[in-house]
């Protein structure tokens, strides 16, 4: 399987890479594989990654070094709803620990596995700046803080609902 | 400390300490003998500051009682600078990180091959690190295959990025990273497969842990402390760079690099590290025979050297060849042995010609050739014809580090230290300064280079010619050709532009025009006031050597036996049949009537010989060779074989002995004789101290004091522990007992140092951190231009090359793995030879009607040659290049012409 860029993407590619000096393409790394995400339901491919390569001139090995360090590219498939939840001294000092083991335990999956469903992924990520609101998770866009496990069972309630009327729709 | 410095007053524990201004603090400690853990920093890729193992209170001044904690790694030392290395808040910090860098790492030591000479074992003792609190599950990883050379186990991995940044800011590798973050960093490559680069087996050295290990040691695995181990040269191509092989149970067990501040620093190549194993082969010849055509006799030492006598030595015309891969004394005792009319240095006339335009050059010229370590220094590089990542591995990495000179000067301008590895690097963004190759193809460095061109030899040194004509019309006028973009005028421009300009040649494609080019243009940057270099590869370790000995060559003796003039020959450590064509090696040696082969290893050479005798290999045998740089450099036997096997000027001293009654009491009688004889050779002398010299009383071991099992590994022969063998050849013992200390420079057998038990002793056996070695870097240059001299440019005599109507002119394509004639005999090397190949231009391959893959046969003089072709677009059309060395190809001399037809 072959993947590309729509013309409209590669143009967007290319005004990135106008950013950066002559000869700096790499620079333009990042925003482009978040790019390539926004086209494989979320998470980078290998082909995407030795594509974006290409497109930058890189060897498909610096591309893995970037996309396997920052927690928001994904290198598994993911689900529909991913908890991204701090896991950094302040949200860890204020029991992060136990509402990862909690999602966990409720939803069957190991931090970095996605339920059989293809509904839920946990992840375990780096401080998000939201220390005062501890502990808290990252949903889709949005924020989820100070959360309690009453809570968690809210938001995947939540979520499962959410999932149900886009379906019925 | 080398005046001219200026010296900084700084305490360390409020005693006070001179040290060079400037200098990198943790440097400063060490070399002033400090035990100060580390891990990230390395003396090569100085300091990111990452590890954070090593930390410091430094204190505002006198008055300053609590000081702040910083990375000593990442601090100058200057003028009043006061730390302290023993306050306990500054202890507790490097205990307390070690345990953190530990967390995950395994209980494994006992089974892990880094143990015993592992740096995070010494730095976890020095930290007072003692007692692991954590209980938890560690995370694990998996680990990859990465080749026949290297083992990786990644769960021993404590973080430090020095692998990463050797491998690929160092080596210019392509193939290792880091990936993921936080607790799950991995270092490896991107799919298990082998670890590309030239140099990765320096990841066993430079790897502080167990994660990176030499896969060859495993297959027959010892503990550093176990074995025996000596000062040694690699003998796989002609840098000489310095090595220490060991040895246990009368096997090659590993080869680690041996420091020399002015030859290959603390670095390696794989072909010299992983190329040893010929010496365990089970073709090693371990007792001297006779044979004839249908049968082998083997002899006691005595019942030889009867033989020899009786049936060489009755003849009249005894003509002796010698070799490259021969030490000096192994020569020269040939040399006396038969005659000075009758010694024929063994190779052909076309290479000898060449190394000894080399030698005269390097002597009678008018420009310095720098040793290995210097080629760094130089800040503007042309390469003329030489493909140096595979005929001198080492040269290649040199070249890598001058190329950073340019670039990293404008980061010396932002005051940015040049310790400071992280901050430089970025600043220069990966840039190179110029670097120029003229070569026949493609090779390694191309990526590199400023500009890379591709010509037919003759054409390359024509091309060379052209830039001392830019030198000298850039220099004679002041608006010259400034603004001409031809390859020849940028290359006269930056070597103008440059400092110190440095030129690089070789013999490697047998053309006298080119090492006559290059030299004309470092005479005339030289003459236009430039401190320029030149540097020549020649083909084998002793190639320097032997030709200093002897000017006539192997087509001379083969003349010679030809015309009826020989009755017998001895041939020492030389396979013919790797030379020459097959046919004139069959010729010459039936010519020759009796023959006597010295040899190491089973060859054709040896199936024709009447007589064989069991020479050493470097790992059996003491002697000196001479590298590309004229410098002689000694090499000692390992260990005592329990067989007849010895250095071949031993043997040949033993048949003058039975002979004529005339015996050199041992190895420093020998180099006396020879200095005597050859006076230009006067400084051999010096490389390393007699056999007599004592420390004290004492012999230097070969063995570490904590050597185990001496009393019971031979138990199953003798219950009686036997008498250790003595070394009569050198001021090294056999033996765990002797002197303690640091030996002489030339005669360290093995780092170590209490509390260091790591390669990283070598800290301790330099005057400063990186600088010589205590008593000078071994080794003595035997050829130096002088001043006086006003030696005349060499007149450009080359056509152009034109290729000719359906005939193709075949070069050596060289090859780190395949093109050596004895490292290949291993398997972990030969599993990294290519198959053999005919490279040709894509336009050739078309016109032919041919393509990747099919089958050509080439048909030469009286030979054929059946091979596949590969397209190889830089290659001029006309020209094609096959691998030197390879079994299919061995004993062919290039260039030559041949057809090729498609089959
Ligand atoms: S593999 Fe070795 S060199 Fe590389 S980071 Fe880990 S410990 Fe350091
Ligand atoms: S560069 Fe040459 S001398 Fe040095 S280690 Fe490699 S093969 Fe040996
Ligand atoms: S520590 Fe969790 S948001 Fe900062
Ligand atoms: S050695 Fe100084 S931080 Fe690693």
């Amino acid at each position: 399987m072959s993947v590309v860029f729509s013309e409209k993407k590669l143009n967007r590619v290319k005004e990135l890479v106008s950013h950066y000096p002559d000869g700096k393409q790499k620079s333009a790394l990042i925003p482009v594989l978040h790019l390539a995400q926004e086209e494989n339901d979320g998470w980078l491919s290998v082909e995407w990654m030795d594509y974006v390569a290409g497109l930058l001139q890189m060897t498909p090995i610096e591309v893995y070094e970037v996309a396997t360090f920052y927690s928001m590219l994904n290198t598994k498939p993911i689900g529909r709803y991913v908890f991204e939840v701090c896991q950094t001294g302040p949200c860890m000092i204020k029991g992060s620990d136990d509402i990862i083991a909690y999602i966990g335990e409720k939803l069957g999956i190991k931090p970095g596995e996605t339920t059989k469903d293809g509904m839920f992924t946990l992840k375990k990520v780096e401080c998000l700046g939201a220390c005062g609101y501890a502990p808290m998770m990252q949903l889709g866009k949005n924020y989820r803080e100070h959360l309690t496990k009453e809570k968690v069972d809210a938001i995947i309630e939540e979520c499962r609902k959410e999932a149900r009327q886009i379906k019925e729709n | 400390m080398p005046l001219g410095l200026i010296m900084a007053k700084i305490f360390v524990d409020n005693i006070e300490y001179e040290v060079p201004d400037g200098k990198n603090l943790l440097e400063v400690c060490l070399s002033l003998g400090f035990n100060l853990t580390y891990f990230c920093w390395h003396p090569a890729m100085h300091s990111v500051g990452a590890c954070r193992q090593c930390g410091v209170i430094n204190f505002k001044d006198e008055n300053d009682k609590r000081g702040r904690l910083v990375m000593s790694c990442m601090q100058a030392a200057t003028n009043g600078t006061r730390i302290s290395i023993e306050d306990p808040r500054a202890r507790a910090f490097r205990a307390g990180n070690i345990e953190a860098l530990m967390l995950n790492h395994p209980h494994d030591c006992p089974v892990c091959d880094e143990g015993g000479e592992c740096h995070l074992q010494d730095m976890t003792v020095m930290s007072g690190h003692n007692y692991r609190r954590n209980t938890f599950k560690k995370r694990t990883h998996y680990n990859q295959y990465l080749g026949p050379f290297i083992n990786h186990e990644m769960n021993r991995c404590i973080q430090c990025y020095r692998c990463v940044r050797f491998y690929n800011d160092y080596a210019g590798g392509k193939d290792l990273a880091v990936f993921a973050a936080h607790d799950d960093v991995y270092f490896g490559r991107q799919e298990e497969g082998v670890l590309e680069n030239e140099f990765s087996g320096n990841l066993v050295e430079v790897c502080p842990t167990g994660v990176f290990t030499d896969k060859v040691l495993r297959k027959h695995y010892t503990r550093k402390w176990d074995l025996t181990s000596a000062p040694s040269v690699c003998h796989q191509c002609s840098l000489g760079c310095n090595i220490l092989t060991s040895e246990r149970y009368g096997g090659i067990r590993r080869i680690l690099t041996r420091y020399n501040g002015d030859v290959n620093g603390y670095f390696i190549c794989d072909r010299g590290r992983f190329g040893y194993e010929y010496t365990n082969s089970d073709q090693r010849i371990k007792q001297p025979s006779k044979n004839t055509d249908n049968s082998s006799q083997p002899l006691s030492t005595e019942d030889a050297l009867h033989d020899v006598k009786d049936s060489i030595f009755s003849k009249k015309n005894i003509i002796g060849i010698g070799s490259p891969r021969a030490s000096l004394e192994s020569n020269f005792m040939l040399k006396e042995l038969v005659g000075e009319n009758n010694f024929y240095g063994g190779i052909p006339k076309r290479e000898s010609d060449l190394v000894h335009r080399v030698i005269s050059i390097l002597h009678q010229g008018k420009v310095k050739t720098p040793s290995l370590k210097e080629v760094e220094s130089y800040d503007a590089i042309l390469i003329l014809g030489e493909d140096v990542t595979n005929t001198a591995p080492m040269l290649a990495l040199a070249v890598r580090q001058a190329a950073k000179n340019q670039p990293r000067e404008k980061a010396y301008a932002l005051r940015i230290p040049q310790w400071d590895d992280a901050a430089v690097r970025e600043s220069v963004q990966g840039q190179t300064g110029p670097v120029y190759l003229l070569t026949t193809h493609h090779t390694k460095l191309d990526e590199i280079a400023t500009k890379a061109e591709y010509a037919a030899p003759d054409d390359i040194a024509i091309t060379g010619f052209e830039i001392v004509q830019q030198i000298t019309r850039l220099s004679q006028s002041a608006n010259g050709d400034e603004s001409s973009q031809s390859f020849t005028a940028s290359v006269a421009r930056d070597l103008l532009k440059a400092k110190k300009p440095l030129i690089i040649s070789g013999t490697s494609l047998y053309n006298t025009a080119i090492i006559q080019a290059a030299a004309n243009i470092a005479y005339s940057l030289k003459d236009n006031g430039k401190d320029a270099g030149l540097v020549y590869a020649v083909p084998e370790v002793n190639s320097m050597g032997m030709s200093m000995l002897e000017q006539k060559n192997l087509d001379d003796a083969i003349g010679r036996a030809k015309e009826g003039g020989v009755d017998a020959v001895i041939i020492a450590e030389n396979d013919l049949y790797f030379r020459v064509d097959r046919d004139i090696a069959n010729d010459f040696l039936k010519n020759c009537h009796h023959v006597l082969v010295l040899e190491n290893l089973q060859n054709e050479t040896t199936t024709k010989a009447d007589y064989i005798l069991p020479a050493g290999t470097f790992a059996e045998s003491t002697g000196t060779v001479v590298n590309n740089e004229g410098r002689a450099q000694r090499f000692y036997q390992v260990y005592k074989p329990s067989n007849e096997m010895r250095s071949s000027w031993d043997w040949l001293n033993e048949i003058r002995n039975s002979i004529s009654g005339v015996h050199a009491e041992n190895f420093d009688a020998v180099v006396d004789e020879m200095i005597k004889k050859y006076p230009e050779l006067a400084k051999v002398k010096s490389v390393a101290p007699d056999a007599n010299f004592r420390k004290g009383t004492q012999k230097i071991p070969r063995e570490t004091a904590r050597y185990s099992g001496r009393t019971a590994m031979l138990a199953n022969i003798n219950v009686s522990e036997p008498k250790p063998p003595v070394d009569k050849d050198s001021p090294l013992s056999f033996t765990m007992e002797g002197y303690q200390g640091v030996p002489p420079s030339p005669d360290v057998p093995f780092f170590w140092s209490p509390g260091w038990n790591s390669v990283q002793s070598i800290n301790r056996y330099q005057t400063e951190v990186g600088g010589a070695l205590h008593g000078g870097n071994p080794g003595v240059r035997l050829l130096e231009p002088s001043n006086e001299n006003k030696s005349g440019y060499f007149n450009q005599s080359t056509e152009k090359f034109s290729r000719r109507e359906g005939e193709w002119l075949v070069i050596p394509f060289y090859h780190i793995y395949g093109s050596d004639e004895l490292s290949v005999k291993g398997p972990a090397l030969a599993e990294r030879i290519p198959p053999v190949y005919i490279a040709m231009n894509g336009k050739d391959l078309e016109k032919g009607n041919l393509k990747d893959g099919d089958h050509i046969e080439i048909t030469f003089n009286q030979n054929k040659l059946s091979i596949s072709v590969k397209s190889e677009n830089t290659l001029p059309e006309g020209i094609a290049g096959l691998p030197k060395g390879f079994k299919e190809t061995t004993g062919i001399e290039f260039p030559f012409w041949g057809r090729i037809r498609k089959v």
